[in-house]
């Protein structure tokens, strides 16, 4: 390769981190991505040219290349297209474990030819393998197809070390012996159940911690192959991202009030649908109808809307969007305040509204919104519970600490919300019982629909 | 250790920081784009993969490179677009639609 090729993948790597650093606006970010996928499609056109020279890869290699680039980008195209914004989470998790699987196939090769660089490949094939499986159950278990809940069973942690004992003792095998094949199965085998193990226990609401983890999981895997191919295009890329899945894992945790290291021993997060107790319990709470919430809303001066997962999970940003729209033409000010772990995956909130036409301007981050609250005359809490709850500011509670959305600090707050059942934590909520808040008891697609006609019948 | 492998490490390390620098500025509001447009960049494994293919020259070669390249070209096409479209949702007041 010479200085020529290695100069363009350079201008290849600038290209990614001036795409990411155009990230930092809204206004800017699309065309970042379109400066990032040049660079790529530049690093794509660059490496033919370099085999074409080589002129090494025989006509079937090329057909092998060329088979695969079709599927694999028609299926890429067809899910990046289709993809509902709610399943989000899952596509991200899909290209994560074929990232990382693709990153591992490298090493193997690598091995099976020259294995120059065992230790890099040894370390590629394990996380590589790891982001394979667990982005797999990962997505699985978002999409539904495996049980949401943090399945445990006995003597999983037993089964942990072993395999733990297992992957190291391959990649130490192979490391001494890279030509070793048993040694290269059981590395790949025990790093491919583990990521099952690994991702199995962690509960639903977790996700964002986990998709953020597998993300840093893949760059790395990719900077690995970087090593073992010595491509520098590759490592750059790798560690960029494996800095981003860094930096998010890092704030989702924080966001949730939990470490790492907990999280991944799985335990507290419990399934989408945490189990509903009938009916307002013994808890003195106020249940409040659809027309007086609408007068309430109607005419309100400043009204900040909490969504959280259940407004996703009941497909209603949509009603939300349109009731918030139609406040907004009565004057009201609106605006969304937005729990870094609403959702189910860093940002995905977002998201979900920016699809429901919501201007990004209103969206607000919880730190900069949380002083609004005190000005607020009417606080609309909509499929939020343990973040509002304003048991985390004392000690000696599961959510003690976690950083709340200050949303007792309205003058009044409504709460849509099906039953009394509890959030992920699995402890009552104090906003609900708390004077100022009134109850309105229905499924929050219905439940705004309902509001929505309120406002336009009652006030016109 | 080799001086390429400390040229390997030193390019990785940097990387590392310059990322961190660029990407915690990013809003929360950006996060799923970021990452899933970060997803895309790790998609750069296509250029591993279609390098396989230089040295495939029987059946394992040559599924390997069939398998690393239908993956990795998921990973770039799906995450780039799939990265737009998301982030041509994003709009001011009495922006585009």
């Amino acid at each position: 390769m010479n200085a020529a090729f290695h100069l363009i993948y350079l201008a290849c790597a600038t290209g990614f981190v001036v795409g990411l650093h155009m990230m930092n606006s809204p206004a800017t970010a699309r065309r970042g991505n379109q400066v990032s996928a040049a660079a790529m499609a530049v690093a794509v056109g660059t490496t033919v040219v370099l085999l074409v020279r080589a002129g090494s890869v025989r006509p079937v290699g090329w057909l092998m290349l060329a088979a695969g680039a079709a599927v694999g980008g028609a299926a890429g195209l067809y899910a990046a297209r289709t993809v509902a914004m709610t399943a989000m989470p899952q596509l991200v998790s899909v290209f994560n474990a074929v990232g990382g699987g693709a990153a591992a196939l490298l090493a193997v090769d690598d091995l099976l030819r020259s294995g120059g660089a065992p230790v890099a490949a040894a370390l590629d094939i394990l996380i590589g393998a790891v982001t394979f499986s667990g982005s797999l159950v990962a997505a699985g278990k978002l999409q539904g197809w495996v049980p949401s809940q943090p399945i445990v069973f006995p003597g999983a942690r037993a089964l942990n070390v072993v395999l733990g004992v297992a992957f190291l003792g391959g990649g130490g095998w192979l490391v001494a012996d890279p030509h070793n094949r048993p040694a290269l199965v059981v590395l790949a085998v025990a790093a491919l159940a583990f990521g099952v193990t690994m991702v199995l226990p962690i509960g639903g609401a977790d996700m964002p911690v986990v998709i953020s983890l597998l993300n840093a999981f893949t760059g790395t895997a990719v900077a690995m192959a970087g090593f073992v191919l010595g491509n520098p295009v590759l490592i750059i890329a790798g560690a960029l991202v494996g800095a981003s899945g860094g930096i998010l894992t890092k704030l989702m945790a924080d966001a949730m009030n939990r470490s790492i290291p907990s999280i991944i021993v799985g335990g507290f997060g419990t399934g989408d649908s945490a189990a509903p107790i009938a009916g307002p319990g013994g808890a003195s709470v106020r249940a409040v109808a659809a027309d007086d919430v609408a007068i309430q809303l109607a005419y309100a001066g400043k009204v900040i809307i909490v969504p959280g997962y259940g407004l996703a999970a009941a497909q209603a940003q949509h009603e939300l969007a349109e009731l918030a729209d139609l406040l907004e033409r009565r004057g009201v000010e609106v605006s969304y305040a937005i729990h870094p772990v609403a959702g189910r995956m860093p940002g995905h909130m977002n998201v979900l509204l920016a699809e429901a036409n919501v201007p990004y301007p209103l969206l607000r981050e919880m730190d900069d919104v949380n002083p609004e609250f005190a000005r607020t005359d009417v606080a609309l809490v909509i499929g939020a519970n343990d973040v509002t709850n304003p048991a985390a500011r004392r000690p000696g509670n599961p959510v003690s600490g976690m950083p709340i959305l200050d949303v007792d600090q309205a003058h009044s707050v409504i709460v849509i919300k099906r039953s009394m059942g509890h959030g992920y934590a699995g402890i009552d909520n104090e906003l609900y019982t708390n004077a100022k808040t009134g109850m309105y008891f229905a499924d929050a697609k219905k439940g705004l629909a309902a509001l929505t006609s309120a406002v336009k019948t009652l006030v016109g | 250790m080799s001086a390429d492998l400390v040229f390997d490490l030193t390019v990785f390390v940097l990387s590392l920081l310059v990322g961190f620098e660029v990407i915690s500025k990013v809003p929360a509001t950006l996060h799923t784009p970021l990452m899933s447009g970060a997803n895309s960049i790790h998609g750069i494994v296509v250029v591993g993969a279609m390098l396989i293919a230089t040295t495939a020259d029987d059946w394992v070669g040559y599924l390997l490179a069939f398998v690393a390249m239908a993956f990795a070209t998921m990973n770039v096409v799906g995450g780039y677009v799939v990265t737009d479209r998301m982030l041509g949702m994003f709009r001011t007041r009495g922006g585009a639609k």
